[in-house]
């Protein structure tokens, strides 16, 4: 099969499902083995496990500084069965460029999947992200978003929402989430989507569909995070499902310019719960200023509506 | 075939010849004219290679070596404030063991923004795992380039190259230059640890204190190796070639009692310097020493030295005067000339050797309080 031009699906027609359909049909494959040293009730590796199902087995993880440096596992242990090229903080996106390269001109199609943290994504891995979007790097990106630096104990990152505890906002965060789907969707990449552990079908048949088109495609992924945001471990998935039921989280995509609201908040999206059921859960906004939540309140408004615009838009 | 030109171009034309896989460069002053030719070639169709248009010389050398563990042949150039921003990525290439080879067109390091030629910006990389080594002419410079692949690729090496070229002095400047079919002089690259999903490996993950030095020793153990290598390849050059450049060049040194040690153009000025001396009774050499990591072994009893630095390694010394104190174990007479272009003449090398104090450091030009 002749590789698809840029921006092109190679399985026609537009996201066609090769597997699953439904959870049953998720392939039984391991790429993440048992033995992470992942917290309890971490989304990340969770969530790397169906992303890897869904990629198969010529894949190649990108990974700089962050949590899943050590979610792995350590030297001469390691809990992935794909390779992964460990690369420091600011350098996933420009290594993976270079990677994807190298390969394509060995004449392999590998797939090279980046997966970076909040702060290698939209802090300190920006401009080399940017570099590999505008370049139209063949490559998924995906930044798994636990809203903070994880890996270092919980300092705020540009993706820690408003009000929000962490241990350099001791009395919250002063400054909105920054926006960096809108900035990613700026370079145009070919597709692009939001996803959460706590709908792992949803997840799985993003990746499957990103891997389809030649060219960047993008994934973020909201990773609650007990140890960070303050909720009990068993509560993972209860958390994501009430973070996409408040419409806090919105899933997405958008592929060849059009954006559909994806399942789970078709629902939400024009009927979202109020936001105090997902921020009470997290001890992270405990105590928070009424004029934070305000503008915290706000903020999800206006871009739950703009998703509601573009998704209408005739 | 013959041609004039400039070293810049030399560098360009034995990448070319080297066939690199991926080039991922970002401009800067003076090197931009190797970049802009590469791109050349890559757009003509004469060279059968990804050149990435990176947003920056950390994103350069990242990609470097994301396309060499994949396996492929990689060459990127940078200078003076983009040696510096890659910094971080020079370890990591070394340290990921990845035969990268770069050209850094030696400038100076700003504050003040200076752009002539200038040695502090390559020197302060020094202990980041890479091969360094100085060139002197357009010739130099082309040959140097192919054997850096070599060397690189060498199994017993496998570490970063730099080729190191005086700004605007040797970048820009016309000289000859004799090109050669390198043939089977740069074999395929076999890189043993390249990614394979066939077989999934954990690439530089987290290493606890039992283990992390083990990788360290082996990186040493490469660069001790790497000088056998160098002199493997530089002999394999010249029976190939003609033509032999050595670990340090010598002019005139047999009999001589005081050596001129520099690196890059400096040394090619003190020849002149050294002709001048002799011509007064001074029995003076030249020993431009080129390859700067692997450090070598030098035998330098029984003569006086003058060091020649263009650079400053603040609060210590000339990089060189200090290197070859403590591994020549000798008290040359330090001289800091040079710096960001500053003109220095054979007169003025040749003042150097008849004012000389052993032990003493000079900074040329300052006067009074030195």
């Amino acid at each position: 099969m002749t590789p698809p031009a840029h921006g092109e699906p190679s399985l026609p027609p537009v996201f066609k499902r090769r597997a699953g359909e439904t959870m049953a049909q998720i392939p039984k494959e391991e790429y993440i083995l048992e033995t992470t040293s992942a917290c309890p009730g971490c989304s990340s590796s969770l969530s790397l496990r169906y992303i890897l199902k869904a990629a198969g087995p010529d894949t190649v993880l990108v990974i700089p500084a962050s949590c899943s440096s050590v979610i792995q596992g350590m030297y001469p242990n390691t809990a992935v069965n794909v390779p992964v090229y460990n690369i420091a903080f600011a350098a996933a996106a420009s290594c993976a460029s270079g990677m994807v390269a190298g390969l394509r001109r060995a004449g392999r199609e590998t797939k090279v999947i980046v997966y970076a943290g909040d702060g290698g994504t939209v802090d300190i891995g920006l401009q080399a992200l940017s570099g590999a979007l505008e370049r139209e790097t063949d490559f998924l990106y995906i930044c798994f978003d636990n809203e903070a630096y994880g890996n270092t104990g919980m300092q705020r990152s540009g993706s820690t929402p408003l009000g929000a505890l962490t241990t350099t906002t001791p009395l919250g965060k002063i400054h909105p989430k920054k926006e960096i789907d809108r900035i990613v969707e700026a370079h145009h990449p070919p597709y692009q989507a939001t996803a959460i552990s706590a709908f792992p079908l949803d997840l799985f048949q993003k990746v499957e569909k990103a891997l389809t088109f030649r060219g960047p495609s993008f994934i973020h992924l909201l990773a609650p995070c007990p140890t960070g945001w303050r909720f009990p471990h068993g509560k993972t998935i209860e958390v994501g499902r009430m973070a996409v039921k408040t419409a806090a989280w919105v899933l997405w995509e958008r592929g060849q310019g059009r954006l559909s609201v994806s399942a789970p908040s078709k629902g939400p999206l024009k009927r979202p719960v109020p936001l105090q059921d997902y921020l009470g859960m997290q001890g992270r906004f405990k105590g928070l200023d009424p004029a934070l939540l305000s503008r915290l309140q706000q903020g999800i408004g206006t871009n739950r509506e703009a998703i509601l615009a573009e998704a209408e838009r005739p | 075939m013959k041609e004039i030109v400039t070293a810049n171009y030399a560098i360009a034309e034995a990448v070319k010849q080297a066939v690199p896989g991926v080039i991922a460069a970002y401009p800067i002053t003076p090197q931009t004219e190797i970049v802009e030719r590469i791109a050349q070639y890559v757009a003509r169709g004469e060279l059968a290679c990804d050149y990435i248009p990176v947003e920056s010389e950390h994103s350069a050398m990242a990609a470097c070596i994301g396309a060499s563990a994949a396996g492929v042949r990689t060459f990127t150039a940078t200078s003076s404030q983009g040696l510096l921003y890659m910094h971080e990525m020079l370890h990591w290439a070394a340290g990921a063991r990845l035969p990268v080879v770069m050209a850094n067109v030696n400038r100076a390091v700003g504050p003040p923004w200076n752009v002539w030629a200038d040695h502090t910006d390559a020197l302060s990389q020094r202990d980041t795992g890479w091969l360094q080594v100085y060139v002197a002419t357009a010739q130099e410079a082309y040959d140097t380039t192919l054997m850096a692949f070599r060397i690189a690729e060498d199994k017993e090496v496998l570490l970063p190259v730099m080729v190191n070229l005086d700004g605007f002095l040797l970048s820009h400047t016309m000289q000859d230059l004799e090109t050669v079919e390198p043939g089977s002089f740069i074999p395929p690259l076999h890189l043993p640890h390249a990614i394979d999903p066939a077989h999934p490996a954990a690439y530089a993950p987290l290493t606890g204190p039992k283990d992390y030095y083990r990788f360290r020793w082996e990186m040493e153990k490469s660069m001790r190796a790497a000088r056998r290598v160098i002199t493997r390849v530089e002999k394999d050059f010249a029976g190939r070639f003609g033509r032999r450049y050595g670990v340090t060049e010598e002019y005139r040194c047999e009999d001589a009692d005081i050596l001129v040690v520099a690196m890059g153009t400096l040394a090619r000025e003190a020849e002149v310097a050294v002709d001048r001396l002799r011509a007064e009774g001074t029995r003076a050499g030249v020993m431009r020493l080129r390859w700067f990591r692997p450090f070598p072994t030098l035998d330098l009893t029984g003569r006086e030295v003058v060091v020649i630095d263009r650079d400053y390694s603040f609060g210590f010394g000339g990089v060189l005067a200090r290197s070859l104190c403590s591994a020549a174990r000798i008290e040359p007479f330090s001289v800091i000339a040079g710096l960001g272009g500053q003109e220095v003449t054979y007169e003025d090398i040749a003042s150097f050797v008849r004012e000389r104090r052993p032990g003493e450091e000079y900074w040329f030009g300052v006067k009074g309080d030195v």
